[in-house]
């Protein structure tokens, strides 16, 4: 994105395993483009010098159309269009479905910054680090007005919603600096809004993980909120006589509600199930849970949802799990409270996991490693 | 119109007495009149001053955009003057141009009827538009609105400090207006043709029209709803469209769009109207595929209704949802493809001359096409989702808007003219002015593709510097299009003063329009007219006297 090239920049770099699809697309679209303009164009120069007025007040020729030709430039663009909503779903569907094995990162939009937090806990404002060549997953919200998450060099956006998630996916594809913008007008400083991608190599990017000594992983931090802060562990913990819906083993699955329906207890679902709890209570509970609507912020909704998907024992909850962290912090009151830009003070367990990081960072570890770290083990 | 001697040959009948406009000079005879030619002068005048109040926005913003910081203007109004340049020209100029103006002082007459069929209603419909656009321009004058044209929530409702509702009445207002002039063209289209005007035989601009007043009366009531409803959050807090008191800002952009989606047909099938016209009438030749290009108006006022997601493919909707308006999306662009086609093929075998506006006529199939493909790039999702929200749609909809529409306006507006006012405006400075607007607008407008899928977003006060270059070429066109755009206004203005009189036939064409004086008397004929002739007949069975005509010519000549 920074070159110092003299010329005029007519072409945005590619960086995203998908980005070449929605160019092969754009270039598709250029010459469907550029064959009916040049063809049109051709036309109306040939026929308006031919047939230009000779004759004052002349008439033309009695033609008054052609069933055959209505049928035939009905029939060729109908299916030019068809390929290209062809093509166009197929891209979509690559750019929006996220590989299983996704490194996950959240998202917090607010007027007029991006505040984003890694598994491990780093805290970033405006900038991302990501490293090269690994399936990279963002879960994003905002605390007040729609956002939109766009990477031009990685030919991805999403809007950003207030009271839902959305989610999009990368893999970058290059080491470098990218454009990261708001694309959704949201007020006075829009234009401010956005910043930068570093996409590094493994090795720089674990080094870059290991000097920026974080806070709590968001399991850890949703952990403390669950047992300590909100004190969910009181009716969701406990075993064969709890009062809440059991919710280790839940993330991912199926769920049968009282009123007959059944959906997939995905990031949405517990998110709603926080903010209005008898909207889509599980069978054979009562709906006596309050609701915590205003009493939470969006952070600590993620950070709720990642604990809440860390109980499933999926690959993303067991590793970060960590063993000793949540007793200190809960000291500290390190809570993630909105608006706080400097949020990543330094918390003493942790500072030793940087020490570990810098010997064990593995800088050979395979692409498509599946956990973000090895280092807590 | 270089040819003094039409005036010879194109007078049918001896000049009335008492025309339209010298039928009384008083304030009242103007403001109360009834006569849908006044109130289509009275439409000129005041939807003239929106478009240049929306002009002088777009201008402040080139100015703004030819450098990249934030400096000419800061932020906030900035981002004030790109909302009022899209509320003042959607809704106060773009909206009611064709139709409220030339729809309304032509149709009447093409169909050979006295006036439309409710004369009072649409003196109300104006004063409708009046007040909406004063209420707006009074909420400018507070202040302003800093949403974006689009208002979406929960910005719109709960962020903004802003004169959102204000405006919303004004826009609120001007919808009954624009309602109730659909309704008076449908009545009149389907009660008030004159003997022997068949559906068939009816002007495409009236086809195009009827397309148009179908979307006005069935679409505009759902930006009502939604403008309550935002009132109702803004102003009473129920939670509607703001999740953080229960609502859903999605569903506003679902009501948004359905109207403002088929919005965007309100303001180009009456152009495509203009353009039939003008391609058919300056080739001297019926136009080709007649049904084809009447019922495509229809097909695009039917499925226009039905594609509005396709504003909403990265904002969460369904991916389902979303390949269904991706699909439908592509299915409407084919009436219109279908109508370029049937343009460029009735030139052949035309004689065509250029006068200034067949100029826009050509200019127009070209520009329209280059729009109407760009939307091709914007339906195909996996595109969309990296060229949305960035320049690359402001060119999109620049180019169906101001090369479609606004060049259709201005084509229509020196095509009628010399009915309308009864006066020759200069042949000379009109192309000029023509060739000018051209080179300008695309001079505008086309580097902002390149800016769009090199990821400039749009609604930026600043950008990033590698843009700067295409900015000033933008910039630079846009100063091109403000000169194109004057002119006019210098030579009609002149030619009302001091132009040639006008003959009531100056093309010898076979439209009803042409077949009564130029400025038309306020019963638009003397006696009704019956139509013996199929629409654009150049043919002896027209009725005009085309053989004399001709000898005529060459006599003066």
């Amino acid at each position: 994105m920074q070159q110092n090239s003299s010329w005029v920049p007519l072409f945005p770099e590619q960086a995203s395993t998908f980005a070449w699809q929605v160019d092969g697309l754009y270039f598709y679209l250029l010459a469907v483009s550029a064959f009916f303009t040049v063809g049109i164009a051709a036309a109306i120069f040939f026929f308006a010098v031919k047939y230009r007025e000779k004759e004052k007040y002349a008439t033309g020729a009695e033609i008054h159309g052609s069933i055959a030709l209505e049928t035939l430039w009905s029939i060729i663009p109908f299916i030019i269009s068809i390929t290209i909503f062809l093509g166009g779903a197929i891209v979509f569907y690559n750019q929006y479905r996220p590989p299983a094995d996704a490194m996950e990162i959240y998202v917090v939009g607010k007027q007029w910054m991006w505040k984003l937090q890694h598994e491990t806990g780093q805290r970033e404002i405006n900038e991302l680090h990501i490293p090269v060549g690994r399936n990279v997953k963002l879960t994003m919200t905002t605390e007040d007005v729609i956002h939109d998450f766009a990477i031009p060099a990685f030919r991805t956006k999403i809007d950003v919603v207030p009271g839902r998630y959305t989610t999009i996916w990368f893999n970058a594809t290059k080491p470098g600096k990218y454009r990261l913008q708001c694309m959704e007008y949201c007020g006075l400083n829009h234009s401010g809004m956005n910043g930068w991608v570093y996409v590094m190599e493994q090795r720089d990017f674990d080094n870059w993980l290991s000097g920026n000594v974080s806070g709590q992983t968001p399991v850890e931090a949703g952990r403390d909120l669950f047992e300590n802060k909100l004190g969910c562990a009181s009716c969701h913990a406990g075993g064969a006589n709890q009062r809440g819906a059991v919710l280790e083993g839940l993330f991912g699955n199926q769920v049968k509600l009282t009123n007959g329906q059944t959906v997939i207890a995905d990031e949405e679902y517990i998110r709603n199930s926080i903010l209005n709890p008898s909207s889509q209570v599980v069978e054979g509970y009562q709906p006596i849970m309050p609701t915590f609507k205003g009493q939470i912020t969006e952070e600590q909704l993620i950070q709720l949802v990642a604990y809440v998907k860390s109980l499933s024992g999926s690959n993303n909850g067991s590793s970060s799990t960590p063993t000793g962290g949540t007793t200190t912090n809960s000291g500290n009151g390190n809570m993630m409270r909105t608006g706080e830009a400097n949020s990543n003070n330094p918390v003493a367990p942790q500072a030793n996991r940087g020490g570990t990081n810098s010997q064990g960072s593995n800088p050979n570890a395979p692409k498509n490693q599946p956990e973000p770290t090895n280092r807590q083990r | 119109m270089e040819n003094v001697n039409a005036a010879n040959v194109g007078n049918i009948r001896p000049e009335p007495k008492v025309n339209y406009l010298t039928n009384g000079f008083t304030a009242k005879s103007w403001l109360l009149t009834k006569d849908h030619k006044r109130i289509a002068i009275l439409y000129l005048l005041t939807v003239s001053v929106f478009f240049a109040l929306g002009g002088i926005y777009a201008s402040l913003i080139r100015l703004e955009l030819l450098t990249p910081a934030s400096d000419l203007l800061e932020s906030g109004t900035y981002n004030r003057v790109f909302t009022q340049h899209g509320v003042l020209m959607v809704f106060f100029f773009l909206i009611p141009s064709i139709p409220a103006i030339l729809g309304n002082f032509l149709i009447p007459i093409m169909i050979g009827a006295k006036d439309l069929a409710f004369p009072k209603i649409n003196l109300l419909s104006w004063y409708l538009f009046m007040a909406g656009g004063g209420l707006t321009l009074y909420a400018l004058m507070l202040g302003g609105v800093d949403t974006g044209w689009t208002f979406y929530t929960p910005y719109s409702t709960t962020f903004s400090n802003s004169y959102v509702m204000l405006v919303g009445m004004g826009i609120f207002i001007n919808g009954f207006s624009s309602i109730l002039t659909g309704l008076n063209f449908i009545v009149t289209i389907h009660t008030m043709r004159a003997p022997g005007m068949t559906w068939f035989r009816l002007p495409l601009f009236v086809w195009a029209h009827y397309a148009t007043s179908l979307v006005m009366l069935l679409g505009t009531p759902v930006i009502a709803i939604t403008i309550l409803l935002m009132a109702l959050e803004r102003l009473a807090h129920v939670g509607i469209f703001d999740p953080a008191i229960g609502g859903d800002p999605i569903l506003f952009q679902h009501l948004f769009w359905f109207y403002s989606h088929p919005a965007v047909y309100i303001m180009v099938l009456p152009g495509m109207g203009v353009i039939s016209e003008l391609i058919s009438n300056f080739s001297r030749k019926k136009i080709f595929g007649y049904e084809f290009i009447a019922f495509s108006s229809i097909a695009i006022a039917v499925f226009g209704f039905l594609v509005w997601g396709h504003h909403l493919f990265v904002s969460g909707q369904s991916i389902y949802a979303g390949l269904v308006f991706s699909f439908l999306s592509m299915v409407v662009a084919i009436p219109s493809a279908i109508k370029v086609f049937n343009w460029t093929a009735t030139l052949y075998k035309g004689h065509i001359s250029y006068d200034t506006p067949m100029l826009y006529g050509l200019f127009y199939i070209g520009l329209f096409l280059i729009g109407g493909l760009t939307g091709l790039f914007l339906g195909a999702m996996g595109l969309d989702v990296h060229l949305t929200d960035t320049y690359f749609v402001v060119a999109h909809f620049h180019y169906v808007m101001v090369g479609g529409s606004v060049l259709a306006y201005l084509g229509g507006l020196h095509y009628w003219w010399s009915k309308i006012t009864g006066k020759l405006y200069s042949e000379f400075w009109s192309k000029i002015s023509a060739m000018l607007v051209f080179v300008g607008f695309n001079l505008t407008f086309f580097p902002q593709f390149i800016l769009g899928y090199m990821g400039m977003p749009r609604r930026y006060a600043s950008y990033p510097e590698e843009f700067q270059v295409l900015n000033i070429f933008s910039t630079a066109g846009a100063s091109i299009l403000a000169i194109g755009l004057v002119m006019p206004l210098v030579y009609f203005t002149y030619s009302i003063f001091f132009g040639e009189k006008a003959p009531a036939n100056p093309w010898l064409l076979p439209g009803l329009e042409w077949r009564t004086s130029s400025p038309p008397p306020t019963e638009n004929f003397e006696e009704t007219p019956i139509v013996t002739w199929e629409a654009y007949d150049f043919t002896e069975e027209s009725g005009l006297d085309l053989e004399d005509a001709r000898n005529k010519y060459k006599v003066t000549v």
